[in-house]
């Protein structure tokens, strides 16, 4: 089954899930020009683009646990990354316009003022040298270790977004509680002492004196 | 010989109901329905309390509710809300009154003069709206049961059916929602039992068959669906307060300088005016300072939120 998974996952070209990513938004923008995002359309707007920031920072962070359980889908975690991003910044251009309505003295004070929109901010901006950093280039740049160090701002980032959404609720929902469950799930597999190791050990055991395989290998072991 | 008048008008020149509630036309018209009350299938005389700022589209009123006991999403009240029998329907008032009983809602009706009040309605979560409602003064209701002179407050209560209410078989609130006004308060003339809007009966999603509309209070405290009212000496509890005290006060009046703990209410978002609208400033006591603002003289309203 994983087997199979992993082979059909080989087969699926990154480009796709750029799009399937987009989406949710395609489907929003289509509402607003429909009229039919109900009679408070920026709301809801905002509401959905962070909520889908929210998902896809999720998912990227999901791939390291998968891999542990010996599902590959790195290849698709900078997409996943890179979507949350994208979607945290729309969340944040329709909160400050029209939400806001470009009130500036209003944003500032509530900013220093709200813990909600503070953890907001810092998700966004913890986010924001990863998005930076996600190309090659930058991951060759920096070296593998820098790298990996900056990159692990991925789990402040979750945990200051799932606090925003959880201070903006007046009520326990259902939805507030799956994400809330998900997202703290994610965070604290991490703390396992002793992660399984299934998947890894075939993918980074290559023959001796293969120094490409071992390089790749060493690489993989740099993403988690 | 005088003419006889002639009618040439004939059912077909009847402007369609979809038609006259079109948000434009009421736009166009300045709180149009307003000025053609003949439509209305509800009589109900003009008041001059009514705002003259154009009323939310009945689309808007019946579709973005906040009404938990349907299901927590602003559209869920209109997806179940279906689910409530409004008929018969009864009330049950008690309590430090001259004549406690259980009235039928005709009885409740009975000798009260119906309005069409078109208030503001801002919500705690800084949205807000116009709605033409139709209604009495809550004051002559309780004249008319007679409040004993120990009274100091009132008490309402809603319905609880969960097999017809879907949200109140979950525990998210305690079940039945419950609210309550000090008797100052409740005897305000702005203060009135709905039983309409856009002059016909009340939608079920907006609280029907009958609900307590407080216009310079936050919405949660314009209790739906009333089923009890209770004099009483002492403060009743109500549901947003037990649940969290620090953030929802018993008097709960629009207050642009008192912000919710977690959220300013400086601004607000006034629905249905399109994507890119822009906030409104939030008025003291939702704009309606000088018919209330007398009821809390001497009191600190960063205490008594």
């Amino acid at each position: 089954m994983k087997d199979l998974i992993n082979s059909a996952a080989r087969h699926v070209p990154v480009w796709a899930v750029w799009l399937t990513g987009s989406a949710p938004l395609l489907w929003l923008a289509v509402q607003v020009v429909q009229g039919s995002l109900g009679p408070d359309p920026a709301k809801t707007m905002e509401r959905e683009l962070g909520l889908w920031a929210l998902r896809f920072l999720m998912l990227s962070l999901a791939i390291s646990p998968l891999r542990w359980l010996g599902l590959n889908l790195l290849c698709f975690r900078r997409a996943l990354g890179l979507l949350a991003f994208a979607y945290a910044t729309m969340h944040l251009t329709v909160w400050v316009w029209p939400d806001m309505g470009l009130l500036w003295q209003q944003m500032a004070a509530d900013i220093v003022k709200r813990p909600y929109l503070l953890l907001g901010a810092g998700a966004f901006l913890a986010m924001l040298p990863l998005a930076l950093t996600s190309s090659n280039m930058a991951l060759r740049r920096m070296g593998g270790a820098a790298w990996r160090r900056l990159h692990r701002l991925a789990y402040p980032a979750l945990g200051m977004a799932i606090l925003h959404f959880t201070l903006l609720s007046r009520v326990w929902t259902a939805e507030l509680v799956i994400h809330l469950g998900l997202s703290l799930g994610l965070l604290l597999v991490r703390l396992l002492p002793k992660r399984p190791v299934l998947g890894r050990v075939a993918a980074a055991k290559p023959p001796p004196g293969n120094k490409v395989a071992e390089r790749g290998a060493a690489t993989e072991r740099n993403f988690l | 010989m005088p003419r006889r008048f002639r009618n040439e008008l004939n059912w077909s020149d009847v402007t369609p109901k979809p038609l006259w509630l079109n948000r434009r036309a009421v736009l166009a018209g300045a709180a149009g329905l307003a000025a053609t009350p003949a439509l209305a299938r509800i009589e109900a005389a003009q008041s001059a309390f009514s705002t003259d700022e154009a009323p939310n589209s009945l689309e808007d009123i019946t579709s973005y509710n906040n009404f938990y006991e349907f299901g927590f999403d602003k559209s869920d009240p209109s997806a179940n809300a279906h689910l409530l029998t409004t008929d018969p329907w009864s009330i049950v008032i008690d309590g430090l009154v001259e004549r406690p009983g259980t009235y039928d809602l005709a009885d409740v009706l009975k000798g009260q003069p119906l309005e069409e009040r078109i208030y503001r309605l801002r919500c705690v979560e800084a949205w807000s709206m116009v709605v033409p409602w139709i209604g009495f003064e809550l004051a002559g209701l309780l004249n008319r049961v007679g409040v004993q002179p120990g009274a100091r407050y009132v008490a309402f209560e809603t319905l609880l059916r969960p097999e017809e209410m879907p949200g109140q078989q979950s525990a998210s609130l305690s079940w039945p929602y419950v609210e309550g006004l000090r008797l100052d308060e409740a005897m305000n003339p702005l203060t009135i039992l709905a039983t309409g809007l856009y002059g016909d009966i009340m939608p079920n999603q907006n609280g029907a068959p009958i609900r307590l509309v407080v216009p310079w209070k936050y919405g949660f405290k314009s209790i739906k669906s009333v089923v009890r009212i209770t004099l009483t000496d002492r403060k009743p509890p109500t549901t947003w307060n037990r649940l969290q005290p620090e953030e929802y006060g018993f008097f709960a009046n629009v207050n642009p300088q008192v912000d919710h703990p977690r959220w300013s209410q400086a601004t607000e978002r006034r629905v249905g005016s399109g994507f890119f609208a822009d906030r409104l400033e939030t008025k003291m006591f939702n704009g309606y300072a000088e018919h209330v603002a007398h009821l809390y003289a001497g009191q600190d309203l960063a205490v008594d939120y």
